[in-house]
């Protein structure tokens, strides 16, 4: 992984301890233009923290971050707005930067929620929000996209649009994703490198490499190999509090 | 014209509400009552020190609530009590050293019903400067800082991964309420400027369904309190203070109306 020109995200060997206890340990990763990097894993595996890091939002961390782009739109794993808070859909659009409003429309327009743009955030459906978040981000056109499972909550058929939609994003802009996601079945096809995680790295390169060596892909053919072999990919280790790798 | 008590009094409340009103917001949003209640008490030291030094009052109050919200900070970060613990210890032990050093100060009559609850016929001319020039400044401050400190209000998370810098937005904001607490001390009292900071606010939020409206009818609930309270305060012969509260007090209740009104419409 040698840093190139297209580099916008860098990790190396990075980790985060919170309490005396390591979140996540050892990450190496790259994110490039254009390029979309998915990180797999089960849950508290580490896979937003690794993300937080990335981003910034970590100060005290283990390792380096190289980071060459501020132009970033993220997406949270949660985001609760307070009642004490009266916010409308085209009030959150321009939370991190003042927009058109043609712009405005036209990415709400992107996933499918323009309609709701004068709606109180508070009144939208768990899908519909995912909409309006994953539409800010992409608003500000930016040159690194973090998405913390951007379709949690969304209808299936929308989640198959919305992820088309993240390639077809990663295309035009140029942007590099980094993407947190939970449905390999629709994120396998569109990723360029995947990273499993599980406290630390237990492997990572393309759909194919880490569907290597299964006895699925001449069953089902590579696609489908791709995603099986993901989902078959079992952990045989847990992580006591110190970081020790203990094998089940 | 500013040889008139209440027209002093006036011009003075006005230029506190139109401050309070969007600073108010920003409590109400993150929390920050007790806060708020924690630098007001810490605002009597303050006066005492401006006494025995002979020093102007807003500044003496602005420096003192500036170190107790730093002390506030450290306490944070080296103890593990949790927050309102913290805030409650600071906001009473200052409050009661404020006093005891009063105390001590027999030379200086104080009028302790005035320091607590405000004294409108104690605002002199020096005081509307301040206060106007010093409210203009907080606005300005604010603004500047408004995208970073709003979003970060909204989602820390999001602010901090999108290189808005929230840390540095929330310590300034901590300054000015600071200051906030400094120039409205003589009139409103200083037992009672967090209401000053959140009855509007909170008012505000029934009527509004976006920030921006939010923070201007916070504004106009602040100076309608203002304007009502200081008639009635010289009316009824009443402390400015409470009299302010109550109008602004009268004005939530008047919103809870409208509040109720779009519930039974939703249904």
């Amino acid at each position: 992984m040698g840093t190139n020109s297209n580099t916008l995200v860098k990790l190396k060997n990075a980790g985060y301890q919170q309490n005396d206890k390591w979140l996540v340990k050892g990450v190496s990763l790259e994110v490039e233009k254009g390029k979309i990097v998915t990180l797999i894993g089960p849950n508290g595996s580490g896979k937003s923290t690794t993300a937080k890091i990335a981003l910034g939002i970590y100060k005290k961390f283990d390792g380096e971050v190289e980071k060459y782009t501020n132009k970033i739109g993220y997406v949270p794993q949660k985001v609760s707005i307070d009642w004490t808070l009266p916010l409308r859909v085209r009030d959150f659009m321009v939370l991190t930067e003042d927009l058109k409003e043609d712009a405005i429309d036209e990415a709400l327009s992107l996933t499918g929620v323009v309609h709701l743009k004068h709606k109180n955030l508070g009144n939208l459906s768990g899908g519909e929000f995912q909409r309006v978040l994953l539409a800010r981000a992409i608003s500000k056109k930016p040159e690194l996209l973090v998405l913390d499972e951007p379709v949690q909550g969304v209808d299936f058929t929308g989640e198959i649009a919305l992820y088309e939609l993240i390639k077809k994003i990663s295309e035009e802009l140029n942007c590099g994703i980094l993407l947190i996601s939970h449905d390999l079945h629709t994120v396998m096809s569109a990723t360029d490198h995947v990273v499993c995680l599980n406290g630390h790295v237990c492997c990572s390169g393309s759909p194919s490499d880490v569907a290597k060596n299964n006895e699925y892909k001449a069953l089902f053919g590579e696609q489908a190999a791709q995603t099986l072999s993901i989902y078959e990919h079992k952990h045989d280790h847990v992580h006591s509090h110190e970081g020790e790798i203990k094998k089940n | 014209m500013f040889d008139d008590f209440f027209i002093r009094a006036l011009v003075a409340g006005i230029g506190v509400a139109f401050v309070t009103g969007p600073l108010g917001c920003f409590v109400v949003w993150r929390r920050l009552s007790y806060f708020g209640d924690t630098l007001a008490h810490s605002a009597l030291l303050g006066v005492t020190m401006a006494y025995s030094f002979e020093f102007n009052i807003a500044i003496s109050v602005f420096i003192i609530s500036s170190v107790i919200a730093l002390i506030l900070i450290q306490l944070q970060r080296k103890t593990n009590l949790p927050g309102d613990a913290l805030l409650g210890l600071l906001a009473h032990s200052s409050l009661a050293v404020g006093l005891v050093v009063i105390g001590f100060l027999t030379f200086i009559r104080f009028d302790i019903m005035g320091l607590l609850f405000g004294d409108i016929l104690a605002v002199n001319v020096n005081d509307l400067i301040i206060i106007w020039i010093g409210g203009a400044l907080i606005l300005l401050v604010l603004k500047l800082i408004w995208k970073p400190l709003f979003a970060s209000t909204v989602n820390y998370e999001l602010a901090e991964a999108e290189g808005l810098n929230p840390d540095r937005a929330k310590a300034i904001f901590t300054i000015l309420m600071a200051a906030i607490i400094a120039i409205s001390i003589k009139m409103v009292g200083l037992l009672l400027i967090t209401g000053m900071l959140i009855i509007p606010a909170a008012m505000a939020r029934n009527i509004s369904d976006n920030p921006q409206k939010m923070v201007l009818f916070s504004i106009i609930g602040g100076l309608l309190s203002v304007i009502i309270g200081l008639f009635s305060s010289l009316e009824f012969n009443t402390a400015s203070g409470p009299s302010i509260i109550t109008a602004s007090l009268v004005l939530f209740i008047l919103s809870l109306l409208k509040i109720k009104q779009s519930i039974q419409l939703k249904n």
